[in-house]
């Protein structure tokens, strides 16, 4: 039910005055409603729930949350972790 | 794809997996109160993959599962109608109400309607003015954003011939419930990642505190699962019970703002059941009063009172609590499949049985118990 993929934002438009957008989903695009982003971009991925945009992914994050778990797994190797 | 087959990596879901090998020197039993992660776990083979001393635990993170048989049979009442168009999530059609479900409505002549969005509902109302579409909206605080401004539009756009069955719940009040029980036992919770997506975690910090139990943000991908698993047992080996945030990139602390103020905007805190559990105080949504002329229940006063009527065979509510895992039901696989089902559980894709079943898990001798090897 709270499945909720990542998809980017390919097109920005307006519909009944609500903000909405074209969302590219590995190549299937869909609507999404993105009232609940104002600050929502092209190209920006977005976790989208029942055609509602919830979060923009943060790419900052991912990257040091990856880089942190490969190091993690590193220091294992060398017998060093906790 | 970008933001998902990196959290499917299988040499870092290995690294992982043997970092918590390293980890772990006690067991621990750890509770995802998220279908999502529940149906990911089973899929993946998770839990069958962590050291012995982890038992993984599936709480009642199915809304589907967990929405009250009285609403099952509301729904059914008003799909019934010939003046109803009745619209809902595809998951709920084949719920067994205490007679029938709305699949068999649907069989029998009904119009009932799978919708993708809330807003698909609306233009059916838009389409189809003759007619009342009722929308069944249920959901944890995820979906709550959505069905509220779906709510909302219906205002803006003056259809008064939509209303709304609503049976929200809320995933905070449902982990402090599951502390208090007797019954339980959880050493640590892995938070769901889009709930919190929308709530953002300060909700769960006075609960950390509370019950002295690490509550860790968790992702669906398998990477994601084990980032939360390492961090709640690593926090748990040192006797440690902060809130953590595992699933960075798309929660932060604070959470949607405004979708959390459209939230409360449309819907206020209210006493809920949960079906199996039994009523769990301040734990759902209803709408404000403002909104009550959008109320299915208001609409149509004569589905209030429905007498319910449970299987006499089904464990599913001992199953949302953690307490009883599918295959020590003596119906799972048996006279309850996804085909027939006896409760919720083994409906929905997302229920735990219905994980457990489609994943062949028929096997007892699978059956996890703490500290010993599957």
């Amino acid at each position: 039910m709270c499945l909720a993929i990542p998809g980017k934002v390919i097109e920005i438009y307006a519909t009944k005055g609500m903000k909405m957008a074209r969302v590219d989903f590995g190549g299937v695009i869909k609507e999404a409603c993105m009232e609940y982003l104002p600050e929502v971009k092209l190209g920006d991925y977005t976790i989208i729930h029942v055609g509602f945009g919830l979060s923009i992914l943060d790419e900052k994050e991912a990257f040091e949350t990856m880089d942190l778990l490969k190091q993690i797994d590193d220091m294992g190797e060398e017998g060093t972790a906790a | 794809m970008k933001f998902l087959d990196e959290y499917r990596d299988a040499d870092l879901t290995r690294k992982l997996l043997a970092d918590i090998q390293k980890t772990v020197t006690r067991p621990w039993t750890l509770m995802e109160v998220c279908g999502g992660q529940t149906h990911s776990i089973i899929k993946s083979g998770l839990d069958r993959m962590l050291p012995a001393e982890i038992n993984l635990i599936h709480g009642p993170g199915c809304p589907v599962c967990v929405t009250p048989l009285e609403l099952v049979d509301k729904a059914i009442a008003l799909a019934s109608r010939p003046e109803v168009i009745f619209t809902s999530y595809g998951d709920m059609l084949r719920v067994p109400g205490s007679r029938g479900d709305l699949f068999a409505v649907k069989a029998a002549g009904g119009d009932v309607r799978i919708i993708y969005s809330p807003l698909d509902a609306l233009k059916i109302a838009r389409d189809n003015p003759e007619k009342t579409v009722v929308f069944f909206a249920i959901g944890f605080e995820t979906t709550a954003p959505a069905n509220a401004m779906a709510v909302v539009q219906a205002r803006v756009q003056d259809l008064q011939n939509f209303v709304v069955l609503v049976s929200h719940v809320t995933v905070p009040a449902a982990i402090s419930a599951l502390m208090q029980s007797p019954d339980v036992k959880v050493d640590g919770f892995l938070a769901a990642g889009h709930v919190c997506t929308v709530m953002g975690y300060w909700e769960y910090e006075p609960l950390a505190e509370r019950y002295r139990i690490p509550i860790v943000v968790t992702g669906f991908e398998p990477v994601d699962l084990l980032h939360g698993i390492l961090d709640c047992v690593r926090e748990l080996e040192a006797g440690r019970h902060p809130v953590l945030n595992a699933y960075a990139r798309s929660v932060s602390r604070e959470g949607n703002k405004p979708a959390q103020a459209v939230i409360s905007r449309v819907f206020e805190t209210c006493d809920r059941a949960w079906r199996g559990i039994g009523v769990i105080p301040m734990s759902g949504y209803r709408l404000k009063p403002e909104y009550g002329s959008f109320d299915a229940e208001q609409r149509f006063p004569e589905v209030r009172a429905i007498e319910t009527k449970e299987s006499p065979l089904c464990i599913s509510g001992l199953v949302l609590q953690g307490i009883k895992k599918p295959l020590e039901c003596p119906a799972f696989g048996v006279q309850c499949t996804p085909q027939t089902p006896l409760g919720a559980t083994m409906v929905s894709s997302e229920g735990a049985c219905a994980a457990y079943y489609r994943y062949g898990r028929l096997d007892p001798a699978s059956l996890a118990e703490p500290g010993k090897r599957r």
